[in-house]
């Protein structure tokens, strides 16, 4: 097989970061610079600053991907960037950054969208089969996502309200754990139980989307009205008992949707793919239920935002010669 | 030397191409419009009608602020990455000096380019020309109009204010400094890429990594954060490698 080699840069949120990936799945480098220890000093993901972030290190972290690879632009076939979703400001950094590096060395530019690169974080590991069902949940997006082949996408089930990760950050607010919240509240409900019963929205419904601001309204009240009470919280069951109901959710749709759609592999992708409790319960699941199909879930550092699984995605495009033009704009509402 | 320079600091737009001294190719666009969708296109489509090759660029000069935050990183990203990725100089130049070098050699005048920054605040700096060169006299700033028409109140010499902007508080500087403005032609006010490649020419070039824009303002997040922790010292280390 032809080497193609692809130079991505991922920048939609907190992340800067740039990779070289060789034919869509082998990492030569993937740098990820993250400004979560800037963000926390507000509480979350200030856009105007991660703006500003991107701009001081986007050339510094490409250079670090090119060099670690030990790639010169001229073995280069692509440079493929994020256009969305995400921050628009954030996102603008990296499009006009492989613009520029585009239009200097006469290579074609590919915009990738962002949710099609956790997905495909997964081919960096495993080849992908289809047909394939992917659970995409993270900060900003919780989606059950179908495909057929590889540059088919169709939205099997979404969020109706919150994403999941947003939940998850908002009642680590509450909670007063640091930001972001869901990894905390991950750690805690492995020392609590399940004992406050939250609801579990939506889970009998016949459909598959989700609904999260039902439960964080219930795990609020929970808290206030304890403390207006002056009665003891038990923060770690209080943590277990909200991640019990999110994983219920999560875990109850995207078997059932995994059954009707009858496919070869389900797929966890997204920043929440790194909570344990997650990915245990579905394994679990998997394990039990669906026992012909393989389930992916990406390792630790592919989980979060990275410009690898971006190179990734870019591959696909780039073998269907689906290249953006200079007018490229960052889309932060973009979907699949 | 050939200069590629891009000035996207505010809602207009201006790139140019010059061989040395000389103007080869300036387009100045000044509708609203989105620079990220208008910039590499305008580079692309000049550069292949000047038919200059990337590789043939020996410097980059770039409006660096202050402006729209978003604008003037978009000018910035462009050119910091092309330099970078070129392996060329890069020179930055402040967006207001660039406005002020349109001022007029009158012996003893002030040139006052100003932005509009809301709020009744504006982006600005004292410029002069000194024997035919312009001399920055007061750093750039970000102040309220009102105490930045008080200060030149009390300044000897002609004033000339530079830019559109100026026509939103010209009220205001009417009363405190009257008939000491000099309302220049109307062509003196938008910015123009070929006086920024003039600026930026001779300078020393910046270090491309750690080059950022000139915002003059952190943002507003930033700034509640330092007051509330005033003794708080780092130089840096937001950032971190995974």
């Amino acid at each position: 097989m032809e080497k193609k080699l692809i130079l991505a840069i991922e920048t939609s949120c907190d992340e800067t970061s740039a990779a070289v990936i060789e034919n869509g799945q082998t990492i030569l480098s993937n740098i990820v610079a993250s400004q979560i220890k800037s963000h926390q000093r507000f509480g979350g993901v200030v856009p105007e600053i991660a703006s500003r972030h991107h701009v001081e290190q986007i050339t510094l972290i490409i250079e670090e991907a090119l060099e670690k690879a030990d790639v010169s632009y001229d073995e280069l076939d692509a440079v493929a960037v994020t256009e969305g979703p995400g921050l628009v400001g954030a996102l603008l950094i990296g499009v006009n950054a492989a613009k520029a590096i585009a239009f200097a060395h006469d290579l074609p530019l590919i915009a990738v969208n962002h949710i099609k690169g956790h997905i495909f974080a997964n081919q960096l590991v495993t080849p992908l089969e289809f047909p394939l069902l992917s659970l995409v949940v993270s900060g900003g997006h919780t989606e059950l996502l179908y495909m057929a082949s590889e540059d088919s996408y169709e939205i099997v089930g979404e969020t109706r309200d919150d994403a999941a990760g947003e939940a998850y950050d908002k009642i680590g607010r509450v909670l007063g754990v640091p930001y972001p919240g869901g990894k905390h509240i991950d750690q805690m409900a492995h020392e609590g139980k399940d004992t406050y019963e939250f609801p579990r929205a939506m889970i009998q419904d016949d459909n598959f989307d989700f609904s999260f601001s039902g439960l964080k309204s219930s795990f609020i009240n929970t808290v206030h009205n304890a403390k207006q009470k002056n009665e003891e919280i038990n923060a770690n069951d209080l943590a277990a008992s909200f991640q019990a109901a999110v994983i219920d959710v999560l875990v109850d749709k995207t078997i059932r949707a995994a059954k009707e759609k009858n496919v070869r592999q389900l797929i966890l992708a997204g920043g929440v793919a790194a909570n344990k409790g997650l990915r245990t319960a579905l394994e679990k699941a998997v394990s039990e239920e669906l026992t012909d199909v393989e389930l992916l879930i990406p390792p630790l550092e592919l989980c979060g935002d990275n410009a690898a699984m971006i190179g990734a995605a870019a591959y696909v495009q780039l073998k269907n010669n689906n290249y953006a033009d200079f007018s490229l704009n960052g889309r932060p509402g973009l979907s699949v | 030397m050939r200069i590629l320079a891009i000035d996207t600091s505010n809602q207009l737009m201006s790139v140019a191409l010059l061989d040395d001294d000389r103007l080869i190719i300036e387009r100045t666009v000044n509708v609203k419009r989105n620079h990220s969708i208008q910039l590499m296109p305008a580079i692309e489509e000049m550069m292949k009608e000047a038919e200059w090759r990337p590789k043939d660029l020996t410097r980059i000069v770039v409006a660096k602020g202050p402006g729209s935050y978003t604008g003037v990183r978009i000018g910035v990203t462009v050119a910091k990455t092309l330099a970078f990725s070129l392996d060329i100089e890069l020179v930055g130049v402040s967006s207001l000096e660039v406005l002020a070098a349109n001022g007029a050699q009158i012996e003893g005048s002030y040139c006052i380019p100003l932005f509009d920054a809301r709020r009744g605040n504006i982006y600005t700096g004292l410029y002069q020309y000194q024997d035919n060169t312009l001399v920055q006299v007061e750093k750039d700033t970000h102040i309220s109009a009102e105490q930045w028409a008080k200060y030149l109140k009390q300044l000897d010499g002609p004033l000339q204010l530079l830019g559109e902007d100026r026509l939103k508080h010209m009220e205001l500087f009417e009363e405190e400094c009257g008939e000491r403005l000099i309302e220049l032609p109307s062509s003196r006010h938008f910015a123009r890429a070929s006086v920024l490649a003039e600026r930026g020419k001779n300078r020393e070039p910046e270090n491309k990594h750690v080059f950022e824009p000139e915002y003059l303002k952190l943002a507003e997040a930033e700034q509640n954060w330092m007051e509330a922790h005033p003794d708080f010292k780092q130089g840096g280390g937001w950032i971190e490698k995974l």
